[in-house]
């Protein structure tokens, strides 16, 4: 069985981004990128199926401009056989990403489709649940645990309030929550070797699909700063000032 | 111009985040439906009924919606949406896992985890873990949106009277079966809806130390919480995770105990009423959000607060 995992390119984690001071965006320049966690967690799971026997190949996509061949890279020093670039300069939202990888699912027909449950820029949590309808699958997200056998996917998922499992018919979506796994890191002869691995280039028109933007960014602003309150001295202190003051307990 | 929000209910009664994609329905302009699936869900669609300013509850009352699984019920909302401006519902695990499949069924985008509402097509929503605010407008003819709980006050429980429809059913596409759920076993309240919270981070040094913690909020009636170092570091499950990668609090007190401050966990927290810190590092970046902090070590300050509690 095929898996397709989707990467993301995103300001890497430990970056404290900051708002451009004309309120259109996010300053992105001179930051680093990297792949998103989540989606860093779907290729380890891809990898993971493929040693354990229950998958055969393992192909990385990613969409937009041309520097995601890098997180392309990235999922291949991994492990991943090879990659899929979707290249574009426009904004891509969720519902186009969904539209384009429905559009490569339907060209290489995978058993599965792996993604991270959202990523870490515009924290939109959609894309996998989106593909999922588009192509009339099921869908498991925030997955903790996944169990492939009898071409059926048993998928644990991290809810509110605990634990819940569904089993779904393949070929179906996973979206992947922290505790899946811990993702490897590439050792030093397999960036080598990825670097001969192959990665397609494609663009949106050759798939057919419009990735016009829905939502339009009227403006970008700044959460409103918490002040830092005052150092109280003792425990006894602490409890007067949210009694009293604060009046938060009784 | 009326808008229908999903109600996630415990076959009793909807949810508190229902409640609070009430009100950010309410402030569209137009009329409030709400949308009730469950089997043998009479007793929840009866107290939607009474949620203030709904004038509408349909009841899909039938077995195939006796999981809430998102494959049929975004079937059920797809045959719905028709005569509808907008399609809500709580940005908890429920919402954010049916409304996508509902709005990429519509093909329309979705405008997730809103906190404010500016018109009826403009919404204000979080990016980068709350570094940065988001307005946008969206251009689709029905919007479809998820609703961040503690932005906006929940809808009063009582005080409507809103008649109660039957509503055809869809098919269920049968892609998913529902297996088995294992609730986290906890007699303190929800940490979504917990007026006090008590958490505790790496500093807590291991799980078995957490029941300091647990000392503390039980003289609080306080829900516990932990930050994702800790849930890490394996002191405690991920259910109690705080923080941008897991859940998003608002209470009127957030105790913060060991916790450093990590952009991730602020992003959880920062819109408590009262932060209160105690931490040995006076550095931690914790107090510059902090209302009140309390340089000590932690394992002194615990006890000694459950006992000043109890006075």
């Amino acid at each position: 069985m095929k898996v397709l995992v989707a990467v993301k390119r995103v300001v890497d984690f430990n970056v404290k981004v900051r708002v451009k001071a004309d309120g259109t965006g996010v300053d992105t320049a001179n930051v680093k990128f990297s792949m998103n966690p989540f989606d860093e967690i779907a290729v380890e799971e891809a990898l993971r199926q493929k040693e354990a026997g229950k998958v055969t190949e393992v192909v990385a996509v990613s969409l937009g401009v041309a520097q995601c061949q890098e997180t392309i890279r990235t999922a291949l020093a991994m492990g991943a056989d090879r990659g899929i670039h979707v290249q574009t300069e426009t904004e891509l939202q969720p519902l186009a990403v969904a539209k384009l990888l429905k559009a490569l699912a339907d060209k290489e027909q995978p058993g599965l489709i792996i993604l991270g449950k959202q990523a870490i820029d515009d924290d939109a949590n959609q894309t996998g649940q989106m593909l999922a309808a588009l192509l009339g699958w099921g869908q498991g997200t925030f997955a903790s645990k996944l169990v492939l056998a009898d071409g059926r996917a048993t998928v644990t998922r991290e809810v509110d309030g605990g634990l819940e499992t569904v089993d779904l018919a393949l070929p179906a979506v996973v979206t992947t929550d922290l505790r899946l796994n811990e993702p490897r890191y590439a050792s030093l002869p397999n960036i080598m070797k990825a670097r001969k691995k192959p990665i397609e280039t494609l663009a949106p028109a050759d798939l057919g699909v419009d990735v016009a933007p829905r939502l339009i960014t009227v403006k970008v602003d700044e959460p409103t700063k918490r002040k830092s309150g005052v150092k109280v001295k003792s425990v006894a202190e602490l409890v007067d000032k949210l009694r009293n003051e604060a009046k938060v307990i009784p | 111009m009326t808008a229908l929000v999903l109600v996630e209910h415990d076959r009793i009664k909807p949810l508190p985040a229902t409640l609070a994609a009430v009100t950010a329905a309410a402030r569209l302009g137009g009329e409030v439906h709400l949308l009730v699936a469950g089997s043998g869900c009479r007793p929840v669609a009866e107290a939607a009924a009474k949620v203030a300013g709904v004038t509408k509850v349909l009841l899909a009352d039938d077995a195939r919606y006796a999981e809430p699984l998102a494959e049929p019920l975004a079937a059920l909302l797809v045959g719905l949406a028709k005569g509808y401006a907008a399609l809500l519902a709580p940005a908890t695990t429920f919402g954010k896992n049916v409304m996508p499949r509902v709005a990429a069924l519509l093909d329309v985008a979705q405008i997730s985890d809103i906190v404010a509402v500016v018109g009826a097509d403009t919404f204000v929503r979080p990016i980068y873990a709350g570094n940065a605010l988001v307005t946008v407008k969206s251009t689709d003819a029905i919007k479809i949106v998820t609703v961040r709980a503690t932005a906006f006050e929940p809808a009063k429980a009582e005080g409507g009277a809103a008649p109660i429809e039957a509503t055809a059913t869809a098919t269920d596409p049968g892609l998913a079966r529902f297996v088995g759920r294992q609730e986290a076993k906890t007699e303190r309240p929800e940490l979504t809806s917990a007026r006090v919270i008590v958490s505790g981070g790496r500093g807590m040094g291991s799980g078995a130390n957490f029941k300091l913690i647990e000392a503390v909020a039980d003289k609080l009636g306080a829900a516990v919480g932990a930050s994702r170092a800790a849930v890490d570091a394996g002191f405690v499950p991920n259910d109690l995770q705080v923080g941008q990668t897991g859940k998003i609090v608002a209470p009127d007190l957030y105790l913060a105990v060991g916790i450093s401050g990590a952009i991730q966990h602020l992003a959880g927290m920062k819109d408590s009423k009262v932060i209160a810190a105690i931490n040995k590092d006076e550095e931690a970046p914790i107090f510059q959000v902090a209302d009140y902090g309390l340089v000590a070590d932690l394992f002194q300050a615990l006890p000694e607060l459950a006992a000043e509690l109890s006075k």
